[in-house]
């Protein structure tokens, strides 16, 4: 069995995130890219796998520009056998509907029978690119998983059900499985592994080479459209309370009560 | 053009969840807005027709042994049909462990648009609005969907829930043609969590505790103790959970749960904008910390700069007393 793994680029957690202009997006020029730290489960989760048997080959699939090469050779470096990018200007704009189109075509072309993603990207925070991809391809999927059994034709999965209740469901391969903190412990690329990565084969793919209609991704297909951009309104500033222990906490609980009216 | 809303109305041990009311209650507001009508789509047993009150007209109703624990297949063909039952232009779902597979996976069956974990909604010229965060809460993204459906989750805790206005509704048995085939992915064990506290996405107060309470032990005796006197759920620091003194489930930020609660008290927590970003929408921050200069003290509604092992005992005195 193949073992597709999506990876995303998104800016490091510590980016202090900026509005352009337009209000149309982030400003980008010193961001720091880096690999969707939710990704770095599945990637890990895809690796074991493989070591432990179950799975063939480890496929990197990432949407997007040729940028986005740095944080797939790392993939790489790390484990994963080979990539495929997914890149066209076509693409430009996508919804969630659109990318989950776009992977789901490419998955299906490479033969995979397990896709690996992370639980969410830490950028548009949406989380809904992979069950998208099961559905279209009419696969199972269990999401926020942090402990993952495949047996056979069958995968376990520990689901996080809302409530702070997990669920253990099972279900037929293939399927889509995303991945939450708890599940592994990713590991970091050693230099021989960043030396063979190097050797490790990225195709580029357009919309022509996967047999999608350009119509049916892209902002034009977007059926979701974001209008504007903008920061959260700033925090009025605080109030520092003064005094021994008992003091303030007695000023903190009539605060809370009498002025914020919280408890 | 009216806006008639489906709302998905989650249940929990036969109960339905506060974010029903939640939803109907803005559901309700938006339909005002532009002349539609309320429904609502309930899963298994649980007071339908109570919903009514809550501004519901109609409420679809799937029962039968599907529709107990979650099954992707059938709840979304289920969703499917309650969608074409009333033909609903939006649906409304809070964002849970349901509609986060679920509305996906219905976005992608009937071609209609999705925004999910929205904080706002509001009518603008015949059309919603979605405003949800993105990066982790560091920036605002005002959303359209352009399709004949629009799905939306909301994120728990996003509107206050008013008094009920009152009023009745049709019960209608949903038959959405479930087979086997659609009991694809099955729930074979529930494993619920070791304390009875509101999970943190929902919880209305919350107390995290950070590295420096440097032992589980002193974390257990300080901060559960605290939460609990506050009613409130206890959460975490990354650094906290990393060093085994919580558990995952618990951590609180950008790669762990997104709080949105009225109380946040931050015991010894730094402030680090990963952090920042699960909590900082929380409507009163109040920060206990030794070091003045610490970023968390640039959000806090109230701060305190001190020892937490002398304030938090303290502060579960008063708590104690005024909560009792
Ligand atoms: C990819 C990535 C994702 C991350 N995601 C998250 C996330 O989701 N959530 C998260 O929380 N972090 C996250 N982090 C980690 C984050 O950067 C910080 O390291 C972490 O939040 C620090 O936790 P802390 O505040 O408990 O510890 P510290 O930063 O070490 O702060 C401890 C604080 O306690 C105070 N203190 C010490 N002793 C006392 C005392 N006796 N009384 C009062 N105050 C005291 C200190 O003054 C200090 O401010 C992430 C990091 C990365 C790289």
């Amino acid at each position: 069995m193949k073992i597709g793994v999506c990876l995303k680029q998104v800016p490091a957690t510590d980016t202090r995130i900026r509005v352009n202009p337009t209000n149309t997006g982030i400003l980008t020029d010193d961001v720091k890219w880096e690999i969707n730290p939710y990704d770095e489960y599945a990637l890990e989760e895809a690796i074991r796998l493989k070591q432990a048997g179950k799975g063939t080959e480890v496929v990197i699939f990432t949407l997007g520009d040729v940028a986005s090469e740095a944080r797939i050779r790392d993939g790489l470096a790390r484990g994963a056998d080979r990539a495929v990018r997914l890149d066209d200007p076509a693409f430009a704009g996508s919804d969630a509907l659109g990318k989950a189109r776009i992977l789901a075509a490419a998955l299906q072309q490479e033969g995979i029978g397990l896709v690996l993603a992370g639980r969410q990207s830490v950028d548009t925070d949406t989380g809904a690119v992979p069950a998208m991809i099961a559905e279209l391809l009419g696969w199972r999927q269990a999401s926020w998983v942090d402990k993952l059994v495949i047996e056979g034709e069958t995968f376990t999965a520990h689901r996080a059900a809302g409530g702070g209740t997990r669920e253990v469901v099972t279900g037929q391969l293939p399927a889509v499985i995303t991945c939450d903190k708890g599940l592994n412990e990713p590991r970091y690329a050693t230099l021989p592994g960043i030396m063979a990565a190097k050797k490790k084969p990225i195709v580029v793919k357009n919309a022509a080479a996967l047999g999608i209609d350009a119509g049916s991704v892209g902002a034009a297909a977007a059926l979701v459209v974001e209008e504007a951009m903008s920061l959260p309104p700033a925090r009025p500033a605080g109030r520092i309370l003064q005094g021994d222990a008992a003091t303030v906490a007695a000023e903190l609980v009539r605060l809370l009560r009498e002025e914020a009216k919280v408890i | 053009m009216p806006t008639n809303i489906l709302v998905f109305c989650e249940t929990e041990g036969g109960q339905l969840r506060k974010s029903a009311f939640e939803l109907l209650g803005k559901a309700t507001q938006l339909a005002a807005a532009t002349g539609g009508k309320v429904s609502a789509v309930v899963f298994g047993d649980a007071d339908a027709a109570s919903l009514g009150a809550w501004g519901a007209s109609t409420v679809y109703v799937a029962s039968g042994p599907a529709f107990g624990t979650y099954v992707a297949g059938a709840w979304v063909k289920a969703l499917q049909a309650a969608i074409a039952s009333s033909g609903a232009n939006v649906v409304l779902g809070s964002a849970s462990g349901v509609t986060r597979e679920a509305f996906p996976r219905l976005s992608a069956r009937i071609g209609a648009g999705l925004s999910v974990e929205c904080t706002d909604l509001r009518a603008e010229g015949g059309a919603i609005v979605g405003r949800r965060p993105v990066y982790a809460g560091k920036a605002l993204v005002d959303v359209k969907i352009k399709s004949a459906v629009g799905l939306y989750t909301v994120r728990p805790n996003s509107f206050t829930i008013g008094a009920a206005p009152g009023g009745s509704a049709s019960v209608v048995a949903l038959d959405a043609g479930i087979t086997d085939a659609d009991l694809d992915v099955k729930v074979v064990e529930t494993l619920k969590p070791a304390t009875q506290a509101v999970d943190l996405t929902e919880a209305d107060r919350i107390v995290s505790g950070g590295r420096s309470l440097k032992s589980k032990e002193s974390f257990d005796a300080i901060v559960r103790p605290l939460a609990k006197a506050a009613h409130a759920t206890p959460g975490a620091s990354r650094a906290a959970v990393d060093a085994g003194y919580a558990p995952h489930g618990d951590q609180v930020g950008q790669t762990g749960k997104v709080v949105n609660p009225s109380l946040y008290i931050a015991l010894g927590i730094s402030g680090a904008i990963q952090h920042l970003a699960g909590m900082r929408t929380s409507r009163v921050i109040v920060a206990i910390n030794k070091d003045a200069e610490a970023p968390i003290f640039q959000y806090a509604t109230y701060g305190i700069v001190g020892d937490l092992f002398e304030i938090a005992p303290a502060l579960e005195k008063e708590l104690t007393k005024a909560l009792a």
